[in-house]
């Protein structure tokens, strides 16, 4: 086991290299200094601007200046206010983010994770049919569509919760917490479905409805464990599209999170900004990944370690 | 063959997978209204230049927004321009966002897939090690980053999109091929002294078609999707072209006052995806019955 997350840990290492470079050189191709502006800059400011920034060393020098301080968690500063440094950008939005999306996770597990069960006891019913067409219109339905709904019909037209902000009125993280969550609730559902279905027929199941045990014991002890392997397995994918669903929903609400100040870094070109969450990013997103495939190892010792294929 | 045998080819007709598949299909009626408002798309996206309504840029800003009526059916925008013109070119875009990056994704995944499989051994291992590192990189992050690098132009859109999607269809077919290289007939062929890739692009890729629908069919909604994602951002198409990710990012900004502006792109939007997902479960259910729903 120890062996097994050892490995994975050291398969994440090249990622995230290549990950740092591709970004780092993505960004080096792109047209359009950060210098750039309305007012003419005399070549003797940019010079000493590129200088002051470094930008006048080699290439690789430049990397491994920022692959060193972005291990020690230094970003260097916002291109776009150079007051500030992407670091501290990072870290005021990061808890916002970080707080949306485990609401979210937790209306989608819960709304997900019912309707799963609601629809695989009965299957092929009303009772199965009902929470899986509802399942369907959540997939189908994006975000950038459903939040604005929300909004025009709690918030607008029957005026019950606020329509933007996080944490400033009372109930205004209830509607970005649903919207973020929706998608993955209907995709929990049907994994739920899926898995308690096939164990509900395995024989060890039969077994213990000969031997008499009460069906909510044999639900909630027996079969849950197996059938939520597809959902632990989905985790790591949802955090991860979680973190760039929430790019639209706070954009949507007005929240002042990472997900907003990626966008806006996108839209000024503010490029250390950009770089430095992208790295950020793909650390979460990798880091999440290998904590739901350890996860999923352990609930499921059949699955071998190491050799995935 | 004895005479007996001919005799039976001839009276019993003989049921391929596919006539099988289509039989099956035709009695899912969820895929099969799927699949007629696809085509129904598919035909006004085609048309539009000729039978749009209203001129595409043509503004009355003297009429602005207004609701549905007679002469607008789905009324007009802030600019007096008519929403149902505009949700048919829009539809151009974002279907043709759909289906040129799913083709990339198609013929990168399916050959990437194919070699691997076929080759085997540390060709194959290297391969698939490099889609396993691929999938662990955040790509909707690199998209993003891919448009503010390069600008926002619609065939980068395409390409970066694609790029992205082809990994899961590499899966997919090596799976299939490394079982199909066993199979006898790929054995005859080699033994006939056809070169791998006749092997591959006549006798493999044929007998994986069923699969390689399936997903397709699937990885259109979710291209879409993503594109809308985008240009709902403002980081994908940009104006003057439209998309319906673009028409609804507008919805939203004035749904107070004129809300046909986004109710209406994002019923069409939906309708499609919808559409698209049913006919993809369907068809999986239709090519290969024995796995179900997830």
């Amino acid at each position: 086991m120890l062996k097994f997350i050892f490995f994975r840990m050291l398969q994440a290492i090249p990622v995230l290299l290549i990950v740092i470079a591709v970004t780092f050189i993505l960004i080096r191709q792109a047209p359009g200094g950060p210098f750039d502006s309305e007012k003419a800059v005399s070549p003797y400011v940019l010079e000493k601007l590129n200088e002051r920034y470094h930008l006048d060393d080699p290439l690789y020098q430049q990397f491994f200046d920022y692959l060193g301080n972005a291990v020690t968690g230094d970003f260097g500063p916002s291109f776009k206010y150079p007051t500030r440094s992407v670091s501290e950008m990072i870290f005021t939005g990061l808890p916002i983010t970080f707080e949306l999306a485990i609401n979210a996770m937790v209306v989608a597990l819960i709304i997900g994770i019912s309707a799963g069960l609601i629809a695989a006891l009965r299957p092929n019913t009303a009772q199965d049919y009902i929470p899986m067409s509802a399942a369907m219109i959540g997939i189908c339905m994006p975000s950038f569509l459903m939040g604005p709904l929300l909004v025009l019909v709690f918030g607008i037209w029957l005026e019950w919760l606020p329509v933007s902000g996080w944490g400033y009125s009372a109930g205004d993280k209830i509607l970005p917490s649903i919207t973020l969550g929706a998608t993955y609730a209907a995709y929990i559902a049907r994994l739920s479905r899926g898995g308690m279905l096939e164990i509900l027929s395995q024989d060890f199941i039969r077994t213990a409805r000969a031997k008499g045990i009460p069906e909510h014991i044999i639900l909630f002890k027996h079969a849950l464990r197996g059938g939520l392997l597809p959902v632990v397995s989905f985790l790591g994918p949802a955090i991860a599209g979680l973190l760039s669903g929430s790019f639209v929903v706070e954009t949507i609400f007005q929240i002042p999170g990472l997900g907003r100040f990626y966008v806006q870094a996108a839209f000024n070109r503010d490029y250390t900004m950009i770089m430095g969450t992208t790295i950020f990013f793909s650390v979460l997103i990798i880091l999440f990944n290998l904590l739901s495939d350890i996860i999923a190892v352990m609930l499921n010792p059949r699955l071998s370690y190491g050799d995935k294929n | 063959m004895t005479a007996n045998q001919t005799l039976r080819a001839d009276t019993i007709q003989g049921r391929s997978l596919w006539q099988d598949a289509i039989t099956r299909l035709r009695k899912n009626h969820l895929a099969m209204a799927g699949l007629v408002i696809l085509i129904i798309m598919v035909v006004v996206a085609l048309l539009t230049p000729w039978i749009a309504p209203y001129s595409y840029e043509v503004q009355d800003l003297d009429l602005g927004a207004s609701p549905p009526s007679a002469a607008h059916w789905l009324g007009t925008d802030t600019f007096g321009r008519d929403l149902l013109t505009r949700v048919m070119y829009g539809g151009r875009v974002s279907l043709a966002v759909g289906f040129i990056a799913t083709t990339v994704a198609l013929v990168i995944g399916v050959f990437w897939g194919a070699i691997a499989g076929y080759a085997g051994g540390r060709t194959d291992a290297f391969m698939m090690r490099l889609v396993d590192i691929l999938y662990a990189l955040p790509f909707m992050i690199f998209i993003i980053l891919l448009m503010v690098v390069f600008g926002r132009s619609i065939l980068l859109l395409f390409l970066a999109i694609g790029c992205v999607e082809w990994l899961t269809m590499a899966r997919i077919v090596r799976g299939q091929v490394l079982s199909l290289r066993q199979q006898e007939f790929v054995e005859a062929a080699v033994a006939m002294g056809l070169s791998p890739l006749t092997i591959i692009i006549r006798h493999i890729i044929p007998n994986i078609l069923g699969p390689i629908i399936v997903y397709v069919t699937l990885t259109i909604p979710s291209v879409m999707l993503l594109e809308a994602f985008l240009s709902f951002l403002g980081l994908g198409i940009q104006p003057p072209q439209s998309s319906w990710g673009l028409l609804i990012s507008y919805g939203v900004e004035t749904m107070e006052e004129y809300p046909w502006l986004l109710l209406y792109p994002g019923l069409v939007l939906s309708v499609t995806l919808f559409s698209l997902n049913f006919l993809g479960d369907g068809l999986r259910d239709a090519l290969d019955p024995k796995t179900s729903k997830d």
